[in-house]
């Protein structure tokens, strides 16, 4: 079963150089520390290098190697993904099991709620907040949750209504059962599956927002390396070398490629 | 419809109303002291105290929130902090450039995406579709910014086709428009391949109704049946698309005014955190809020005039 999928998703064009983009990410993530350079170290004499061998992004403003600022990057990228997933995840999975079971009232303010968040274009909801609590990985994290839980509480909820009525859950409570270990061990387990797909597909939102925060100075701190920082500062030298900007952008592109894949 | 009109836009409202007590309530539930973060570490205790008094947070949440909407309703969205000018006016100043933004970029891609759509539907598997379709995946996959800051490098910087800076001389259409050029093409690319994907989707599940058979029978043009019935029934649920995607766009407007320096809404957000302006912050993002939720609103009760069967939904 596991194999036919793997093959199917490696027949499809697309779906291959998803693949093949997701684990070079996810290699340079790890092996982010074996480029021979330090991606914070200042070189000034080495400023906009073109790309050679020695340095296969170039070099920017400050002399650093942009290859291992963007390996560097992909680790804020994907942790920040990781973890923010993870939160709305489970908060949506809870809230949206809540709003789906519990009694009408809350499931109406729940929904308001959710609506509520969603009404936010996501980069206002941002700026909004990085004004009160100042730029930090923190910030990007809450704004990733905010926008996404919504989606997923919805979600949950819309399954859990129709497992409600199922004769499974039905044949549990008239054996007595309370309505938490309904949730959590008749229903939890059939909608975990349809969320996770829905989670990982969501990733390269997730890597896009925090780029996005970053490139407008709102998320990682420098002299951090995030692909939004990245493209932030090839955009301000954009006249002295392409080659920042054109770094710090691509690996931004890749994720969202994987999104079909 | 007009109770499903009624319905919605109440709804709209309610909606409205408690975003924006969320967003006045972020104040409370952020941990540590907003004054504090705001005025930046030079201020002293007393310029805390002064400033939360002036801006009622020594107050309770309730009283806070109550006076708070009672400031909205009558248009006051408080004063511009280092200007003295009211927000409301401040931002209403901005919102035409990125209204005129958002308008352009929803209008070439609209243009271009929805026919591509069509046409892709309409010679289905075809080597043209497959073009489409790859085009469309690989347009959706840019980032807004990402295209902006490489439309800017390509052709601003490097073929110096197009201005880099400002949203041209104000009182000459044509010299704005040129510098809508590249902006719009930032916020409006992915939206190409969005449309057209969503347009081909929906054309393939009406193509293949009852209702185009028969007209298929009765002898109709392939073109009167494919653009006259089958895409206006089609179009449908890219308008509701289109609505929610304003929000999207208000977001994608927000980079393409910083890398271009376009005057905007965004801008003046960006520029106000910088300046730790926060009011002016709080009512920008309150008017676009509220922009946006009219959008999806007007999308809906589009929708809802069109097809019948949306009516119910509610």
């Amino acid at each position: 079963m596991r194999d036919s999928t793997f093959g199917r998703i490696i027949r499809e064009p697309m779906g291959a150089l998803g693949i093949t983009l997701v684990v070079l990410i996810v290699l340079g993530a790890l092996f982010a520390g074996f480029t021979g350079y330090n991606p914070a170290k200042l070189a000034m004499r080495e400023r906009f290098l073109d790309p050679s061998l020695s340095h296969l992004f170039g070099t920017d403003h400050l002399g650093r190697d942009l290859f291992t600022r963007v390996l560097f990057g992909a680790r804020i990228a994907l942790g920040v993904a990781s973890i923010a997933t993870s939160i709305s995840f489970i908060g949506g999975l809870l809230l949206g099991m809540i709003a789906g079971y519990g009694p009408r009232w809350l499931d109406s303010l729940l929904l308001l709620f959710f609506d509520s968040l969603r009404s936010f274009p996501t980069v206002m909801l941002a700026l909004a907040l990085v004004t009160l609590t100042g730029p930090s990985l923190g910030a990007v994290i809450l704004v990733v949750v905010l926008a996404m839980l919504p989606g997923y509480a919805r979600v949950v909820r819309a399954q859990t209504m129709s497992l409600k009525s199922s004769e499974f859950v039905l044949s549990a409570r008239t054996l007595g059962a309370r309505p938490w270990r309904i949730l959590a061990i008749h229903i939890m387990p059939n909608l975990s599956g349809p969320l996770v797909i829905l989670v990982s597909m969501d990733n390269p939102v997730v890597i896009t927002i925090e780029a996005g925060m970053s490139f407008l100075g709102l998320g990682v701190r420098p002299p951090t390396p995030s692909w939004g920082s990245i493209l932030n500062d090839g955009y301000a030298f954009i006249r002295e070398s392409s080659w920042p900007a054109i770094a710090g952008g691509l690996p931004i592109i890749d994720p969202r490629l994987r999104r079909d894949g | 419809m007009l109770a499903y009109a009624l319905k919605r836009t109440g709804l709209a409202v309610i909606i409205t109303a408690i975003s924006l007590i969320l967003l006045i309530s972020m104040i409370q539930f952020i941990p540590g002291d907003p004054a504090a973060v705001l005025l930046g570490p030079l201020a002293s205790p007393e310029m805390r105290e002064l400033f939360k008094q002036q801006m009622g947070l020594d107050q309770p949440a309730i009283i806070q929130i109550a006076r708070f909407f009672g400031r909205v309703l009558t248009g006051d969205l408080g004063t511009d902090v280092l200007t003295n000018r009211s927000v409301l006016i401040t931002v209403v100043e901005q919102l035409p450039y990125t209204l005129a933004l958002i308008a352009t970029s929803i209008g070439w891609s609209a243009l271009l995406g929805i026919p591509l759509g069509c046409f892709a539907a309409v010679y289905r598997g075809s080597l043209a579709d497959r073009i489409v379709g790859v085009l469309s995946v690989s347009s959706i996959a840019l980032p807004s910014f990402v295209v902006a800051v490489y439309g800017l490098l390509l052709f601003s910087v490097r073929l110096g086709w197009f201005p880099t800076i400002g949203a041209g001389d104000t009182g000459a259409p044509l010299d704005q428009l040129y510098h809508l050029v590249l902006p719009s093409l930032a916020v409006g690319l992915g939206w190409v391949g969005y449309l057209a994907r969503m347009v081909r989707a929906s054309m393939l599940e009406v193509l293949s109704e009852n209702h185009i058979r028969l007209a298929r029978a009765f002898g109709l043009q392939e073109r009167t049946i494919t653009y006259q019935y089958a895409l206006k029934i089609a179009i449908i649920p890219t308008i509701v698309i289109l609505g929610m995607g304003v929000g999207n766009m208000i977001s994608s407007a927000v980079f393409a005014e910083i890398v271009f320096a376009r005057p905007g809404v965004g801008r003046l957000i960006f520029d106000a955190i910088s300046t730790r302006n926060y009011p002016v912050v709080m009512g920008a993002v309150m008017i676009t809020t509220g922009f946006y939720v009219l959008c999806t609103l007007a999308a809906d009760l589009i929708a809802a005039g069109l097809d019948p069967r949306v009516r119910s939904a509610l």
